[in-house]
């Protein structure tokens, strides 16, 4: 069957546009020449296909389309293609039952762990870290030391695993890039860097700024990029805002050459009060387009607990019954101990899945659970308790 | 119309507060004629880690609280011991078999033991550290400096009850140190009611900890525990001080062996066993 060339300018311009797919991969696609392609998206632009405008301004009205939101290919396929609709979509979704869920992290959390299980356990869970510093005192030489952590946790035990990711803020993105050298990698072919951005924690900036950020986190050399939403629209019942905001930070997580870092988007459950509005937000996230939903800034009380958790869990393994794609949950602040990270892995195989339990759809945020680990596992192999006298002060 | 004897549990004494060992354990505490008196807590080496931690975590503020400070908190803790002083007589005569007047002697000795050393806390470091003579426009000053978290045996029942404990806590806080007890195993209760006299003075949460329960389970976790800068075995016997000692040298960690110290004895060497030099030089001029 021929496609006319509007039918065809048209499916280049998605794939282009919406996909980030380069000419190459186009014309490959839709059995093309690159050549050919690229008159394709000439001609979507002559004939009003597509529409670029440039906006120089803060003013976000401008480029927010005329139905509410920016509709993405996950939203679509769910019915939500304007305001009303996912505004429906998310009043429609049902109503968390608190005491049942506290109840469930509950008795989660009170497994036993055999010993051979917990040593299996402690390796997983460096595997799964994502190592954080997240301080306006923060320099180079400090994210230097923490590169060499999670490269090499334990100096005194070659067999610690490193850790998935390391997380720091966007102007120290070059500093980890440049300390992981050959190191780096997605998670589990080495280690990623995560940056914060979209003016984190509170998130309280223009989309402009948030936009230049994201994109200077990318450009940097970040594989990553966990980002906030805007609690005060989101509370204030402006899901339009969040939900298009996150499509615009998931499109300036593309770099030029097609990729894109991969996107957390961070729903400061703290702030959102409710299980019902934290239900909310995960779903929208994902609908927005989020690789991960993950709980917290670390800079709100109370950041992650199990019960939120347990949660977000519950909805990534909706959406896969749903669609079949896995999307990443990451609990981040407050997990200090080892035993409490024990309960959420314990959370993930049974609400998600075992399937879950990898670098690419787990992730504990923490800084000082490692040494907490460390000191677990050093007490597991020599036999007596260990202080922090034997793990690195950070 | 009689009424019904309510017998009390004693429970362990953690970061300042009482919790039930975590293991669930307690043993009976006979009187010398074999009476029921009470159940007390057992504890297991992991009671022994919380205390550790609790410990740990209270050494910054105890250790840089001033010394004159320290001295007025050890002296309350000798005020609150006088107003149960009662309590204790009471306490011992009926778990050892002590006379009344042996008992008394005994909590008031424990009593001026305390004040002794809440009047040591600011004189110590004039009597052990020093201005050195140095060769040069220099101030050398040597100052001593708490060792950190000390685990104690306390003396068993022969020795003493409460003045084992207490001449064994003393000296350690008189420099700033914090301690996780062990109490003598077959008299807990004076320990673990010395334990509610720290509570209700101004000692802070986490700087002594006691626990009661078998000195030959728990002793040799703290012995071979990485955070814990030092052990006095003066309350320990034959194969486990051998067995403590040798766990102790994995660390490096500094060891009082027993008989160092009589189980009752307050001097300045004891208070000295468990502190820190350090030598510091200063330029006497910047001219």
């Amino acid at each position: 069957m021929e496609f006319s060339d509007r039918e065809l300018s048209l499916r280049a311009a998605r794939l282009y546009y919406d996909d980030g797919k380069t000419q190459d991969e186009i014309g490959d696609i839709l059995g093309i020449t690159r050549w050919k392609a690229g008159r394709l998206l000439a001609l979507a632009r002559e004939t009003g296909i597509v529409a670029i405008s440039i906006v120089d301004s803060a003013d976000t009205a401008e480029v927010r389309p005329p139905n509410g939101i920016v509709v993405t290919d996950r939203s679509r396929a769910q019915g939500v293609t304007d305001s009303g609709s996912l505004r429906r979509f998310l009043h429609g979704l049902a109503a968390v039952d608190a005491i049942g869920l506290e109840e469930r992290a509950g008795r989660l959390a009170t497994r036993s762990i055999k010993n051979d299980s917990k040593r299996a356990a402690l390796d997983t869970i460096i595997r799964l870290i994502d190592l954080t510093t997240l301080e306006g005192a923060d320099t180079p030489g400090k994210v230097r030391s923490l590169v060499r952590k999670a490269i090499l946790p334990d100096p005194s035990d070659l067999t610690a695993p490193r850790v998935a990711a390391v997380c720091v803020y966007p102007d120290m993105v070059q500093h980890a890039v440049a300390a992981l050298g050959s190191h780096q990698g997605d998670g589990v072919t080495g280690i990623g860097v995560a940056s914060v951005a979209t003016a984190f924690p509170s998130g309280r900036s223009s989309l402009d700024i948030k936009l230049a950020d994201t994109r200077y986190a990318v450009s940097q050399g970040a594989t990553e990029i966990d980002m906030v939403i805007d609690r005060g629209a989101f509370l204030s019942g402006d899901f339009d805002t969040v939900f298009n905001e996150i499509v615009e930070v998931h499109r300036a997580c593309g770099r030029p050459d097609g990729t894109r870092a991969h996107l957390k988007v961070i729903c400061e459950t703290g702030e959102l009060r409710t299980y019902d509005n934290i239900k909310r937000a995960s779903w929208l996230a994902i609908l927005a387009g989020a690789d991960f939903i993950k709980t917290s800034t670390g800079k709100v009380q109370p950041a992650a607990t199990l019960p939120t958790t347990v949660l977000m869990l519950e909805v990534v393994r909706d959406w896969f019954n749903l669609t079949g794609e896995r999307i990443g949950v990451k609990p981040a602040g407050g997990i200090r101990q080892s035993k409490d990270a024990i309960r959420y892995l314990v959370a993930v195989a049974e609400v998600a899945g075992d399937e879950w339990i990898d670098p690419h759809l787990f992730r504990f945020g923490a800084s000082s659970l490692l040494n907490d680990v460390l000191l677990q596992r050093q007490k597991m192999t020599t036999g007596h308790y260990s202080g922090l006298d034997y793990v690195t002060v950070d | 119309m009689s009424r019904l004897a309510i017998p009390k549990t004693y429970k362990l004494f953690i970061g300042g507060k009482f919790p039930r060992s975590e293991s669930g354990r307690t043993t009976e505490v006979l009187s010398p004629s074999g009476k029921f008196v009470a159940n007390v807590a057992k504890a297991s080496r992991k009671d022994a880690r919380d205390a550790v931690v609790a410990a740990r975590a209270a050494w910054a503020g105890w250790s840089g609280a001033s010394a004159y400070n320290r001295g007025q908190v050890l002296y309350r803790v000798a005020e609150m011991l006088e107003g149960r002083l009662d309590q204790f007589v009471a306490e011992i005569v009926e778990t050892t078999g002590a006379s009344t007047a042996d008992a008394r002697r005994e909590v008031a000795a424990a009593i001026d033991c305390l004040v002794w050393h809440a009047g040591w806390t600011d004189k110590f470091a004039q009597v052990h550290g020093g201005a050195n003579p140095v060769a040069g426009p220099f101030f050398n000053l040597s100052v001593p400096e708490s060792t950190g978290v000390i685990a104690l045996v306390a003396p068993s029942v022969e020795q003493s009850s409460l003045l084992g404990l207490v001449s064994s806590v003393a000296p350690a806080l008189t420099t700033g140190n914090v301690v996780v007890v062990l109490a003598s195993e077959h008299a807990p209760c004076a320990a673990m009611t010395f334990a509610e006299v720290l509570a209700t003075s101004d000692i802070p949460g986490g700087v002594v900890n006691i626990l009661s329960g078998s000195v030959a389970e728990v002793a040799p976790w703290l012995a071979s525990h990485a955070d814990v800068n030092a052990i006095d075995l003066t309350g320990a016997t034959g194969e486990i001080a051998v067995e403590c000692e040798r766990s102790a040298a994995q660390t490096l960690m500094r060891v009082v062996r027993p008989g160092t110290f009589g189980p009752t004895e307050s001097a300045f060497s004891r208070i000295a066993a468990f502190v820190e030099t350090k030598t510091v030089w200063h330029t006497k001029s910047l001219a």
